[in-house]
This record gives C-alpha cells, sequence and structure tokens, in this order.
C-alpha cells in the first residue's frame, strides 16, 4: 500500500472500496464459503491496491472483480483442484444436484436455489452471478473473465438450462 | 432448437443485448415460434426466483473492518502537497524541536502512551465485539433492564441511558476485560453503526474530552465523578462527541 502516492490512494478508496460488496458476493460463489470468501476478498483487495497503478480508468467494478476472480481461481487451483477439472462435466451435476436425502432437508426456496447453484460448474456459476445477481453485461462480463462474447453467450444459456434442470428436480423429488 | 434462431439469440434478447432491428426481428419470430416464447417465459420464472430467494451477499462486517482497519488509517482526510526541500528542513527542524520538547515533559508523555496503549486495546475490544458471533451479555433497550444487570455483575450503579430520541438508540451491556480489570460495556447504534461505550472505576482526576482515532475508528475518553468513559466507532467524530455530551449530562 505504501507504493501508492496520496492521489492515488484516495482515488483508490473512491473508486475500487465501494465495491467491496461485489468483491465479496462473486468470492462466496465461487468459493462456496464465507470465511473463505473474506479471506480471498481481502487478498485481492490487498492485490487491486499494489496493482492500482496499472488501473487505466474506466469500469473499477469490472476492473476489482478480475482481480477477485483470478484471485479466487488461484486459490482454488491451491486449495480444491478437484472443483476446477470437474467443470463442464454435465452429468455429474447431475447426478449430485438431486438426491432424495439432499433434498428432504432442503425445505425453502433461498436454500434449495443455494445448492443448484453452489452444485453448478464454477464457469457456469461465475456468468450466472455476474450476470443475474451482480446485474453485468455481456461485455463486462467478458472482461471480468477473460473469455470471449460469444462464450459467454453459449455459459450463461448453459448455465441457466442447468439451474433450470436442477430446480425442476428438485421440485420433483420434493413432492414425491 | 428446431427454429431457425439459434439459442444464444434467445439469450441476447432475454438479457436486453440485443440491438434495435435485431430484437425487432427476434420479436416477430416470437409470434410464431412456441418453443421460443416458451423458453423466454421459463427464463423470466428463474429470474424471477433468483432474485426472490435474494441470494446476493454483501460483505460481512467483519471483512468491513478488516478492510476498514487496513485502508482507512492511511488515507489523510486532506492531500497533501509534494514534498519539496524546504518542507523537509522545516519537519527536521520541528522534530528538533519536538526532541527538545518531550525530554522536558517525560511525565506528561507517559499519560499520552498509557491513554493510546489504552485505546488500542478498547479499538480492538470493539472489533472484537462487530465479529459474527459475539454476544451481548443483556440485549435490551430497557434503562433499568440494563442498569440492574451491570449491579449483579459489577456491584456497580451505572448511569445506563437509552438516547433513542437523539439517535443513539441503546442496544444492550456486556461486559469485557481491558488492562486486566473488568469493565462494562454499553452498546449502541447510531445510523447502523455500533457504538460501544466503555465505563469502568477510576481514582484519576477528572478530564475533559480527548479524541482520537486509530485502525480507521474514532474514540472520545474523558473522566468524570471517579468513573472513567471511552466511546468508539468508525461513525463520524461529532456524534461521538454528542454522545458524549449526552452521558456525560446524564451524570
Amino acid at each position: 500500500m505504501s507504493e501508492l502516492s496520496v492521489e492515488d490512494r484516495e482515488r483508490f478508496e473512491q473508486l475500487v472500496l465501494p465495491h467491496v460488496d461485489a468483491a465479496f458476493n462473486l468470492a462466496r460463489w465461487l468459493l462456496r464459503g464465507r470465511s473463505d470468501a473474506e479471506d480471498v476478498a481481502q487478498e485481492a483487495l490487498l492485490r487491486a491496491c499494489r496493482f492500482f497503478g496499472g488501473f487505466n480508468g474506466g469500469d473499477a467494478r469490472a476492473w476489482l472483480l478480475q482481480i477477485v476472480r483470478n484471485t479466487c481461481y488461484t486459490w482454488l487451483e491451491k486449495n480444491r483442484p478437484m472443483e476446477l477439472s470437474m467443470e463442464f462435466d454435465e452429468e455429474l451435476h447431475q447426478q449430485t444436484s438431486a438426491t432424495p436425502e439432499t433434498l428432504a432437508i432442503i425445505a425453502d426456496d433461498h436454500k434449495r436455489l443455494t445448492l443448484a447453484l453452489e452444485t453448478l460448474p464454477p464457469r457456469f456459476r461465475e456468468v450466472l452471478v455476474l450476470r443475474e445477481l451482480e446485474g453485468c453485461s455481456y461485455k463486462e462480463i467478458a472482461a471480468i473473465t477473460s473469455i470471449p462474447i460469444g462464450t459467454v453467450m453459449s455459459s450463461l444459456s448453459r448455465a441457466r438450462r442447468q439451474l433450470y434442470s436442477a430446480l425442476t428436480n428438485s421440485s420433483q423429488g420434493a413432492c414425491s | 432448437m428446431r427454429c431457425d434462431f439459434s439459442d444464444s439469440l434467445l439469450q441476447e434478447y432475454f438479457d436486453g443485448e440485443l440491438g434495435g432491428r435485431s430484437a425487432a426481428e427476434f420479436e416477430r419470430h416470437l409470434r410464431h415460434c412456441a418453443r421460443c416464447a416458451t423458453e423466454l417465459v421459463d427464463l423470466d420464472l428463474l429470474r424471477d426466483r433468483l432474485h426472490l430467494a435474494q441470494l446476493y451477499q454483501p460483505a460481512t462486517a467483519s471483512l468491513r473492518w478488516r478492510i476498514n482497519a487496513r485502508f482507512h488509517p492511511i488515507v489523510p482526510k486532506t492531500p497533501a502537497s509534494k514534498p519539496l526541500l524546504w518542507h523537509w528542513m522545516a519537519a527536521a527542524a520541528a522534530l528538533l524541536i519536538i526532541a527538545v520538547v518531550l525530554a522536558k515533559l517525560g511525565p506528561w508523555l507517559q499519560v499520552d502512551d498509557y491513554q493510546a496503549e489504552l485505546a488500542g486495546e478498547i479499538v480492538d475490544s470493539h472489533m472484537h465485539s462487530l465479529q459474527p458471533g459475539s454476544t451481548m451479555g443483556v440485549a435490551s433497550n430497557d434503562e433499568r433492564m440494563v442498569t440492574s444487570w451491570f449491579e449483579a455483575k459489577l456491584k456497580l450503579a451505572l448511569p445506563v441511558r437509552d438516547f433513542a430520541n437523539e439517535g443513539f438508540a441503546l442496544k444492550g451491556g456486556r461486559l469485557d476485560v481491558i488492562e486486566g480489570r473488568s469493565v462494562a460495556v454499553l452498546a449502541y447504534e447510531r445510523d447502523g453503526h455500533p457504538i460501544n461505550v466503555f465505563m469502568w472505576r477510576t481514582r484519576e482526576p477528572e478530564t475533559s474530552a480527548r479524541t482520537g482515532s486509530r485502525q480507521g475508528f474514532q474514540w472520545v475518553d474523558w473522566r468524570k465523578g471517579k468513573m472513567e468513559f471511552c466511546v468508539v466507532s468508525d461513525t463520524k467524530v461529532a456524534d461521538l462527541e454528542r454522545l458524549h455530551e449526552l452521558i456525560d449530562s446524564s451524570t
């Protein structure tokens, strides 16, 4: 932090710190846990501060979320590498998303949606969280995730389909 | 998808990312394609459910204070000017004067050191109380209930007042240990900012209010009627001074 000039520090406080909620929300959904998300969001903010000299204006939220995302992936690679290798394995996703035992426990929609979202592969989860919870545009999502806009669209489409089917399966299971 | 339009187009339309002409074209298509129309309804339902479930997770209080503590103390309120040579010379001269004054005022300094150390412990305790899972000894805005709780615990009659009308809502009380002795803590809230008032018995002479800040938190400390008070919060200093006045006039 001491590397920043006084002006940069003030700019950082005005532009970046207001997006602490967005940083935490993304980290929480990528890491699926509050306390890990706290640590990683804090780490990401410190990194953002260190690299603030390289921020060339523009969308500070997207810039911060890009760093949060990278910090999350680095953390996942180190601590839970299995989670990243499971991505796009739709069959596995369908198997894990709705067993009668878990469904019996899940009563309300908040819990059911949380579980459905958390069982999506991270790449699908992040585009949905950025689009539906954070309200990002395709362009912003592409900038944050460093994936082309076309892939953002197809990921969103597949993510929604999976979430929808997980929810439909789970409500059917809950009734039976 | 059996229709001529790709799934991406449907997503784009749904997300409001489709330009005017393409959107109009897609809307024409929607009139004839039951499949796309149904899918659009499903997407709407999914979005409604996601929004109704309030899945957004704002930063926790403990992350906020961790970040506050990291970033706030280093951010000066007014922008400093560029360091010039004469600034450094003036600073050197000032340091010399301070060194001379310090040598003369050794005993006084110890008081300030003590004050700083005490404030540090109190701010730590305040931050600890903001963490999730920290508990209140008595959670109530009933002055009498809180007073009698402290009386039972500390054998001490404390000036417990709810200043909700003045914007300081009493939330309860708890015990804490500062510098090895039990102290009473009254919890207030103003505009969502938690405020803690630390109180303990003292034999030191009365003092007027002294203010300071540490790790992004402000504190106001004073002694009156054999009691020492220290108010801590991340709210404005003016708010803390107002609370000091209120407590002062009730003791």
